[in-house]
């Protein structure tokens, strides 16, 4: 029995087995167990990857740490559940694990139908397409008759299809569950094009056997605002998580880094005296469920989320995507915290 | 469970309590047996409901009928991502079919051969059949699975460098494109006369075969009967004045267009599940026919009959009793270790299924249909060979 059938049938039998457990306190849930259990990618350079030693790094690998100082002050009080595009969902519906954070994209559906919560978009990204140079293909437009490397089971599979309809253009896809199949399968050239997300497109593309020989095409098919998502019904835990995020880019806006962390304690704009827990008889956090703290901890942790896309997709990654869309609002992109008070 | 228990006869035995009744006990025991059955499917079933509800998952098989939204690699019948999830799910239904069904027949040729080898008198053949008897049943299915896909996609060319085979058949790593028929007019009589052809040659063996008992002179009905089916459909075709055109394919910018096409992912999950399978109905063979008594062939060899017409005519029908209801196991499992396609992207029930289920979100509904489905086609493998095994039993007078 594949892996895969294997997570969903568990995944469904928990579902019918588990007595009426409110979904409530997810909170208290991972402070008895003393660590939090997170849903990441299985392999996707820059968001979800075990390093040769295995431990997990990426952008999504820091937002469950984040998480985790937030509640233990602590980083490394957080286990990682690597996850197939089609085994995220069953996971986190079944609690298998405590919160989502596998560059996944916010869909009305999954809001309603799938019994999900998204807020934060902590990478706004688009689908791309990826080719070989020696096609010559210079735009999207020109993939008629192509075959279409794609992962089962994501919003990319149904933006390509609804791509290609409304271009009049044909293609041939070729599915697979698992990233490392699409891949491989790329890389021995079983099909002309791979679609994904422009951010995966550009890890994707330093996997290959030779990267160089692959270009990655103009058009932006789609919009994907990526983020975090826990389950429904559970408001504190879904306002730690959003707020997790918020707090990183409210760290960026007031020019607070992890190694300035310290200093910035002692500030007097108020602000940040509020952001970082210094103010007199403050209850935001306790408000949260959580140590005044929380924020302090964040960064002092991982750092500004600047800092963490820096490390994981940017100039310091072997990725060196360029911050575009997820620049902070007030330097012309969209990331934009709503204010901590 | 009724007991036997020697009750003692008449009215006049005094009645105890009905508890101590064996009779009455078990139907009492049935009766609480069936109660608590299916109050743990009630308890079940409810209770995933509740969790569902709770949860704010939407549930119900309503959304069957909504549209799909995605494409799918290799279909039978027509799709596009207009269609419903159902047709996907039928599309999937159709492609695990197919493999099976294909594999079931292949592995059936290659593990008789297999088998009959390795008890031949020849050295070389039996040790190659054991070898590859060894090999292919010692090897997890998954493995062979991705060893004829990778060898498959690592040995075969780029489209630009197809390899050109005659009658415009092309083999490369997008697959075997080969010239799709198109059938003209009045074409549907081919087939009538192919089943025309089988119901004739159904006729002649029977007749044949009463004359031979009467007479004792044989005809040759296995050669009229190939004739006929083959004949016919061709004499019908002729005289139709040949109804058939091809649609060949042709390079494209990326790849070959037109015509038909069998992918990778097919052609290996075929070949992996046929030949593991095959390993194993080569031993059931094997046992088979080591378990008819030589007592058998020495008789038949002193009646004088041939060792060709010994091997078919008193062996095989006395093995296949044997090997009939072991080989369902096989068929079964061949059909169930389909659902490994997933691990090569083809688009069997699971693979379709598992996009279904995540672009949707029914987890539960998905996975009792996969089970329902699996479960249907297993149980009419288990009833065909069933039917096919009482034919072939020993018929005691």
């Amino acid at each position: 029995m594949s892996k895969k059938l294997l997570s969903a049938v568990i995944g469904t039998a928990l579902l019918g087995l588990t007595a009426h457990t409110a979904s409530a306190a997810t909170l208290d849930s991972v402070k008895a167990k003393g660590f939090l259990q997170c849903g990441v990618n299985s392999g996707l350079a820059g968001f979800g990857f075990p390093d040769a030693s295995g431990n997990w790094t990426g952008f999504d690998v820091d937002y469950c740490r984040a998480v985790a100082a937030a509640i233990f002050g602590d980083p490394t009080k957080v286990k990682f559940t690597p996850t197939t595009a089609k085994e995220r969902f069953t996971a986190l519906q079944s609690g298998e694990i405590d919160m989502l954070a596998r560059n996944t994209t916010w869909t009305i559906n999954r809001d309603t139908a799938l019994g999900f919560s998204f807020r934060a978009v902590n990478y706004y990204d688009g689908q791309g397409f990826m080719v070989r140079k020696s096609l010559n293909v210079k735009s999207a437009l020109e993939l008629s008759g192509a075959a279409v490397c794609v992962q089962s089971g994501t919003t990319t599979e149904l933006n390509l299809a609804d791509y290609f309809k409304s271009h009049n253009l044909q293609y041939n896809p070729v599915v697979f569950e698992k990233l490392e199949e699409v891949n491989a399968a790329y890389d021995a050239g079983r099909c002309d094009v791979y679609t994904t997300d422009q951010s995966g497109l550009y890890a994707v593309r330093l996997t290959l056997s030779k990267p160089d020989d692959h270009i990655i095409l103009p058009e932006i098919i789609s919009k994907e605002p990526l983020g975090p998502a826990v389950r429904q019904g559970d408001a504190q835990w879904f306002n730690i998580v959003s707020w997790t995020h918020y707090a990183l880019v409210t760290a960026e806006d007031f020019g607070i880094t992890k190694a300035n962390v310290d200093e910035m304690l002692k500030s007097a704009n108020p602000d940040i005296k509020r952001f970082l827990g210094e103010e007199k008889d403050q209850h935001i956090g306790k408000d949260l469920g959580l140590d005044e703290k929380w924020a302090y901890n964040i960064i002092k942790s991982v750092g500004n989320y600047g800092e963490v896309f820096e490390r994981n997709l940017g100039g310091s990654s072997q990725l060196k995507i360029a911050r575009g869309l997820n620049a902070l609002w007030s330097k012309g992109g969209l990331q934009y915290a709503p204010p901590i008070r | 469970m009724a007991v036997n228990v020697q009750e003692p006869a008449g009215e006049d035995r005094p009645r105890s309590s009905f508890i101590y009744d064996p009779v009455m006990r078990s139907i009492l025991y049935q009766v609480l047996t069936a109660i608590i059955f299916i109050a743990l499917i009630w308890w079940f079933w409810s209770n995933t409901l509740e969790n569902l509800r709770r949860a704010n998952i939407a549930s119900g098989f309503g959304f069957l009928n909504g549209r799909a939204g995605f494409d799918v690699g290799q279909a039978l019948i027509a799709y596009s991502s207009d269609s419903t999830y159902l047709r996907a799910l039928y599309v999937g239904f159709l492609n695990t079919l197919l493999v099976a069904f294909t594999g079931i027949i292949t592995a059936t040729i290659i593990g008789f051969i297999v088998g009959i080898g390795r008890l031949s008198n020849n050295w070389l053949i039996s040790k190659l059949s054991q070898v590859y008897v060894e090999v292919f049943r010692n090897i997890p299915p998954l493995l062979v699975i991705f060893f004829w896909y990778k060898g498959v996609l690592s040995v075969l060319p780029q489209p630009r460098d197809s390899i050109h085979l005659p009658f415009s058949i092309f083999l490369n790593n997008r697959g075997l494109a080969f010239p799709k028929a198109i059938w003209g007019e009045g074409t549907w009589a081919i087939p009538l006369a192919f089943v025309v052809g089988i119901v004739a040659a159904v006729v002649v063996s029977k007749w044949a075969r009463s004359r031979q008992e009467r007479t004792g002179q044989p005809f040759p009905s296995g050669w009229t009967g190939f004739a006929l089916i083959i004949g016919l459909p061709i004499l019908t075709f002729l005289a139709l004045g040949a109804p058939l055109s091809f649609d060949y394919p042709i390079a494209g910018k990326f790849n070959l267009s037109g015509g038909s096409v069998v992918g990778p992912e097919f052609v290996s999950l075929y070949l992996a599940l046929s030949f593991y399978t095959a390993a194993f109905i080569a031993e059931i063979v094997r046992s088979g026919i080591r378990a008819v008594a030589k007592g058998q062939t020495e008789a038949a060899f002193a009646l004088g009959l041939q060792p060709g017409v010994t091997t078919r005519k008193v062996v095989v029908p006395q093995a296949l009793r044997i090997v009939i209801p072991p080989l369902t196991s096989q068929y079964l499992n061949l059909t169930k270790n389909s659902s490994l396609a997933i691990a090569i992207g083809f688009s069997d029930l699971v693979a379709v299924g598992g996009t279904i289920l995540n672009q949707s979100g029914r987890a539960v509904e998905i996975v009792a249909i996969w089970m329902a489905i699996y479960l249907s086609i297993s149980l009419a493998t288990s009833l065909f060979m069933n039917w096919f095994n009482a034919k072939m039993a020993l018929v005691e007078r």
